[in-house]
């Protein structure tokens, strides 16, 4: 395995213990711990030079605006995109994807336009879909899933034929797993015409991604699932798209002029920045993202690769555990949803909480999603680059509690 | 840890055996409870001779917290009148420390105040983020109870 145990000692949360045992953080797919580092620039900027961005002629201002744009930078740098121009940084994935579908869907979709969607996705990637479609009169269809747990791309081929203006996939499945082959999502798509969007939420923290190499038009994902802070994502979209949509929010900063009546807009990417931006967050994601260049996405996916299939391993020795996602590791990523018997997720997170042990447990915003899996909750344990196998067997071992609790 | 006292036998007993689970024949009150965050779901449905509830069913999908408190909740409202299940209900949210009762928990002196298997989800309160769970069936009464009171006027 890549050995990054040296990284652990960088992200403090790990000197406190929980329920007086060590810390076992193995929900980063909900959002990650964040290092020193990310700490670190974050305070000395506030602490030297905060301002307001793209306002004052100041000295103060000048630097921090700097600083904002570095972290445009930072980001087109991370996924290889053509121009700074083409980053467009918001709250979080969730307000990219509102972006495109509020902002492109609005001006552009038709009553009966096909939107097509798949049956694995977060709710981030479902609902603000569904306002539009209920806005313009355009239908939503769902690539169905297959008993592996991916996506049926002969369904996918049929739903193409009734050419749709947009296929919108999640790159990495939240509760499975599941790595959609976007090559392959993307060409069919697009020889049929479609635009093509991936809610990166969950890929672009765990896999090195390349949008110049994808065909792909727009890519969102959130800088604190990948070791920066809350309130600032990023939607990546090329240029010829983002000219084709329309701002959802106005305010200061997004205008070029102004009058009573009306106005023009700033160009792209500040059309799509209204208001105060997360400045202080924008430092942190510049820093988050040069923290994981550093260390290596390829080494980033490698090292969660081996502790994914470690924990498979050891869940298939088990068997009142039931994993809901792809066997075959060439498809999935560091995301395992699983139940134990008849242990309500619920229950067994609270049971491994006593150990230390932090799982998500729930319907993990794709209640789409388990009710096509036929069951309403599951837990679910991911990783990054601060875990390891101990805290894997600290998990396993912690199912014995619940065993003997439920009486199994 | 006090996972002994949150899993007692009695509560999986009721996770595992739900009782009252039956539709109730023409319900003079229904009320749905979820818990969008975790995802929890209780459907309550009751019938009301005059005062007294004669039927009641509490269905629904959750953890063993959430679906036991319902069960139990199901048994203890039989054959009681409105004021009776309202005082209940008052009770055992103060048992949940949800109402303050300086944390003293059950008071056993007062009429009727025997919880009985109830009590069991006690331990509930030294896991602060499970109170809801044990609180949706009781919370999804009181809305019924809310619609009962609407529609006897």
């Amino acid at each position: 395995m890549t050995d990054l145990s040296h990284l652990r000692a960088d992200f403090p949360i790990f000197s406190r213990t929980v329920n007086g045992q060590p810390l076992r953080f193995l929900d980063s797919a909900a959002s990650s711990q964040k290092p020193v580092q990310v700490l670190e620039a974050m305070e000395t900027f506030v602490r030297t030079s905060y301002a307001n961005v793209h306002r004052g002629a100041y000295t103060l201002s000048l630097e921090a605006t700097e600083a904002y744009e570095a972290a445009r930078h930072a980001a087109a740098r991370f996924i290889n995109a053509s121009t700074d121009t083409e980053i467009v940084l918001v709250r979080g994935a969730t307000t990219a994807l509102n972006t495109i579908a509020g902002g492109w869907g609005r001006r552009n979709l038709r009553p009966g336009d096909l939107i097509v969607l798949t049956e694995i996705e977060h709710h981030a990637n479902l609902v603000p879909w569904q306002m539009v479609a209920a806005q313009t009169g355009a239908q939503l269809a769902h690539v169905r899933m297959l008993a592996n747990y991916t996506l049926d791309l002969d369904h996918l081929d049929t739903l193409l034929e009734r050419s749709p203006r947009l296929v919108a996939v999640t790159g990495m499945s939240n509760v499975l797993g599941t790595l959609p082959p976007l090559r392959i999502i993307g060409e069919r798509a697009r020889a049929a015409g479609a635009l093509v969007v991936v809610d990166g939420a969950q890929l672009v923290p765990h896999f090195p991604v390349d949008v110049a190499d994808l065909p792909i038009d727009a890519l969102a994902f959130s800088a604190h699932k990948m070791l920066g802070p809350t309130g600032i994502g990023v939607l990546w979209a090329r240029m010829e798209l983002l000219e084709n949509v329309d701002p959802v929010e106005g305010g200061g900063e997004m205008i070029s002029d102004v009058t009573l009546d009306s106005a023009t807009w700033a160009a792209i990417p500040h059309r799509f920045e209204a208001g105060t931006p997360p400045i202080v967050e924008a430092v942190g994601l510049r820093r988050a993202v040069e923290y994981l260049e550093k260390v290596g996405m390829k080494a980033v996916a490698e090292h969660d690769m081996a502790l994914t299939a470690y924990l498979l391993d050891r869940f298939r020795e088990l068997p009142d555990v039931t994993v809901y996602g792809p066997s075959d590791l060439t498809q999935r990523g560091g995301v395992v949803s699983f139940t134990l018997a008849d242990v309500h997720p619920h229950d067994l997170a609270t049971i491994l909480d006593q150990h230390g042990v932090a799982v998500r447990a729930g319907h993990h915003c794709a209640k789409p999603l388990h009710r096509r899996l036929g069951v309403p909750a599951t837990a679910r344990a991911s990783f990054s680059v601060y875990n390891d196998t101990d805290d894997i067997d600290v998990l396993i071992e912690a199912l014995d509690e619940a065993r003997r609790l439920f009486g199994l | 840890m006090g996972l002994e006292d949150l899993y007692r036998e009695v509560i999986l007993d009721h996770y595992r055996s739900p009782r009252n689970r039956k539709p109730v024949a023409l319900p003079t009150a229904v009320a749905d409870g979820t818990n969008p965050l975790c995802g929890d779901e209780v459907h309550v449905e009751v019938r009301f001779e005059g005062d007294a509830l004669t039927a009641v069913s509490v269905t629904g999908q959750g953890c063993s917290i959430s679906q036991s408190s319902a069960s139990m909740m199901s048994e203890a409202v039989k054959n009681k009148s409105q004021a009776e299940i309202r005082d209940l209900t008052r009770r055992f949210k103060a048992m949940m420390d949800v109402e303050s009762n300086g944390g003293a928990g059950l008071d056993p002196g007062r009429p009727g105040a025997a919880l009985g298997d109830i009590e069991a989800l006690q331990g509930v309160r030294r896991f602060p983020v499970r109170i809801k769970c044990a609180l949706l069936p009781w919370t999804t009464l009181e809305q019924a109870l809310d619609g009962q009171a609407d529609s006897a006027v």
